[in-house]
């Protein structure tokens, strides 16, 4: 009996301290593919009632009055907004007060001169116009990611000036020329940043700047049985590794939810999730060169990065642990006046039909034009436009300009 | 209350150290002066420690593990600014890592890799070292070498993933890390760079003869000490004159399965099975990227893989759409 109780003793104290290890039973599983396959999402239904709660939808404006005098020809100096009616541009300024600068950010007066509305002097304002151009990009030409869901400024910054999911280069421990203990961008618990690694893993904990600000190649698998010149090393394989704990603690999924484990490169066996997600890397890399990188000079020191860098957007920029932000709940659906152009009245045939885009507006200059639409019938998804440029342009950061595979794996950091 | 029945553990005996069996006269080994007894020990085996000898193998060994250990150390308090509070409480994360894929076979910088090579070159000399030292004193003692065989089927795996496959693939970064989790994370990106080390056979057999060598090990412990209340943790006196304790342990397994492994042969189970471990697990490492740079799709080359039906409707790899960065 004796014994009995002390054995019972033992398994409640070993239960107790593995539950200290992470997250406790019962964890819900959800069979997505055949059977057998281990094809299967975990959800923690405690975790969820929690994300749910910290997911919700921003405040949305009573719609607008889409006709009536034009806000560039009643304003001074509306450059991205130019197809908005009044009531439609006061519309996006109220909602993006409330988004972004709400009253404990000073409101209207975080970005604006109180003085002259107009006036660009203020580096919130230039930011916020070159946000906009963004927003209007992603919803018109990002369609193969965001899909018709969009994005509205609230989807990352969430009441907030500053998203709380950003990234700077990671400035490394500071041992990189030392005699010993440099680090290789890896092998600790903490990054350069002083934040917990991803995952808690001993991973590379900057994979952001080769794969989302870099094109560095992401897939390591050879396409043969045998080798026949594939020369990805598996240091490099560590590095695509990060990146997708990255994902996968982002959208709070398992690797299931876009690979078949048994084969993580067949896209045969892929999820069409993974096509989606694919499409994502393309956007984080296309926004952070398009849009971010050309603001270094625009945000003050307090603004930037140990090394000087501009925040950048990863997946939990706008994700924040869930697999669709806000669980698939459509903002942007509330708010035309972020999707686009509007078509000009005079030529309805410049907007595509179905409102993609293949234009690449690399230089933040110029708003998101309408190219020429794909053959119709065709979703924007599988067949996206010829025409559509590169949108990875090298960053004036010559150390991240200058990341090949061996660069990374010499450890950079 | 339950207690143990084996004479072993319940009476410890002090008594003159026993310097054990006559050894070759010729032999430079003096015994029998530095014994000396722990109680606690007694409690799980013997309670005499030494006469321990060192010689000039163990003596070399010893020196080159403490170097290794030294440069990985270091290098790892270094990692951390040489805190001793964040060396403690990284540890788990902190390691010294293999050079880069650029330096190829040659010899990196000491702070890119060149620690992790010198490090890599000392462990092995002291494993090599250790060895030669179990088959010298296996030999002293007019023992058979299996001990020492068994060690070395352990290096070579060990050969295998920090020297042969790294001077085959002509590069040392592919060396596996010095560190607890980095070590681990090398693993899984092992896996996921090859294609899926499941689909590897050898690794396979490695697997079943290391779950196997665990079988047997619970099966074989569990056999004698459940005969010992007759004698039967005298094995050797059950090889030679077989009592009532082999009697009821070989009648206990043929009544479960059928079939037992006799007193002797046992031993020689659970050695092969040991032994086939890493000897299949360096096999399999060594053709991983050297002969085989996929196992997922080598195994569906050889009708190993099934195909399973797909729930959901598949789509094209996006890279090869025509203009598809976006």
């Amino acid at each position: 009996m004796k014994i009995l109780i002390r054995s019972m003793a033992t398994i409640v104290m070993l239960g107790a301290l593995l539950a200290g290890c992470g997250e406790r039973p019962p964890i819900e599983t959800k069979q997505i593919g055949y059977r057998g396959t281990g094809m299967e999402q975990n959800v923690n239904p405690r975790r969820e009632v929690m994300l749910k709660a910290m997911n919700q939808i921003g405040d949305i404006q009573p719609p607008a009055d889409p006709t009536g005098p034009l806000a560039k020809d009643i304003y001074q100096n509306v450059q991205v907004l130019s197809d908005l009616s009044v009531g439609e541009f006061t519309r996006v300024m109220l909602s993006m007060t409330e988004w972004v600068a709400p009253a404990n950010q000073k409101n209207c007066t975080y970005c604006h001169n109180g003085e002259n509305y107009a006036d660009e002097s203020m580096y919130t304002y230039q930011v916020a116009r070159s946000m906009l151009r963004m927003t209007r990009d992603i919803n018109t030409n990002w369609k193969s990611h965001v899909k018709d869901t969009g994005v509205t400024c609230h989807t990352c910054h969430r009441g907030g000036p500053v998203p709380s999911y950003v990234w700077f280069a990671d400035p490394g421990s500071g041992r990189e020329n030392a005699f010993v203990g440099t680090r290789a961008g890896q092998n600790s618990a903490i990054t350069g940043l002083g934040v917990t690694t991803i995952g808690h893993s001993s991973l590379p904990y900057d994979p952001y700047s080769p794969f989302l600000l870099g094109d560095l190649n992401i897939g390591v698998n050879g396409s043969t049985a045998l080798p026949t010149g594939n020369r990805q090393s598996t240091k490099q394989a560590e590095w695509t590794y990060a990146l997708m704990v990255h994902m996968s603690n982002s959208l709070g999924v398992n690797c299931t939810y876009c690979h078949n484990s048994r084969a993580w490169a067949d896209w045969a066996q892929s999820t069409p999730q993974r096509t989606v997600a694919w499409h994502g890397i393309r956007m984080a890399r296309g926004l952070n060169n398009e849009y971010l990188v050309p603001l270094t000079n625009v945000f003050p020191e307090n603004r930037k990065g140990p090394q000087g860098d501009v925040a950048k957007i990863n997946c939990q920029t706008c994700h924040q642990g869930v697999y669709k932000p806000y669980f698939g709940e459509s903002m942007a659906k509330a708010y035309p006046e972020l999707q686009g152009m509007k078509p000009a009245p005079v030529d309805p045939t410049a907007m595509p039909a179905d409102g993609t885009a293949a234009a690449g507006d690399a230089a933040a200059a110029a708003p998101a034009a309408p190219a020429a639409a794909p053959a119709a019938g065709v979703p924007m998804a599988k067949v996206p436009a010829k025409d559509a440029p590169k949108a990875t342009p090298r960053s004036g950061n010559t150390a991240i300009a200058a990341l090949t595979p061996t660069s990374v794996d010499r450890g950079r950091l | 209350m339950a207690e143990y029945q084996n004479l072993f553990t319940r009476v410890q005996v002090a008594a003159p150290h026993y310097p054990g069996v006559p050894h070759d006269p010729r032999g430079v080994w003096v015994r029998g002066v530095k014994a000396s007894a722990n109680y606690w020990l007694g409690k799980i085996g013997d309670a005499q420690i030494g006469p321990f000898y060192l010689g000039s193998t163990g003596f070399a060994s010893i020196l080159c593990f403490i170097i290794a250990f030294e440069i990985v150390g270091l290098n790892m308090l270094a990692s951390v600014n040489w805190n001793p509070l964040q060396f403690i409480r990284q540890l788990f994360w902190l390691a010294l890592e293999p050079p880069a894929p650029q330096y190829g076979l040659r010899i990196p910088p000491l702070k890119d890799g060149g620690w992790h090579l010198m490090a890599g070159f000392f462990l092995t000399m002291s494993v090599l070292l250790w060895w030669v030292r179990t088959y010298n004193l296996a030999r002293k003692l007019k023992m058979g070498t299996h001990t020492a065989w068994a060690f070395a089927s352990a290096i070579f795996l060990f050969l295998v993933l920090g020297f042969i496959r790294p001077v085959l693939m002509g590069s040392w970064s592919e060396g596996v890390p010095f560190g607890i989790f980095a070590h681990l994370d090398w693993t899984a990106a092992f896996s996921l760079r090859y294609g899926n080390l499941l689909y590897n056979p050898f690794h396979a057999l490695s697997i079943v003869f290391l779950y196997g060598s665990v079988l047997l090990f619970a099966m074989h412990a569990g056999t004698i000490m459940a005969v010992s209340r007759f004698g039967g943790e005298r094995e050797v006196e059950q090889v030679l004159d077989r009592g009532t304790a082999s009697e009821r342990a070989a009648l206990f397994w043929r009544w479960t399965m059928g079939f037992n492994a006799s007193m002797e042969s046992i031993h020689r189970w659970a050695w092969w099975f040991a032994v086939l471990c890493t000897l299949t697990g360096g096999i399999g490492i060594l053709l991983t990227g050297t002969v085989v740079d996929n196992w997922y799709l080598w195994a569906v080359k050889h009708g190993v893989a099934p195909v399973y039906p797909t729930t959901f409707e598949p789509l094209p790899d996006p890279a090869l759409s025509s203009g598809a960065v976006r």
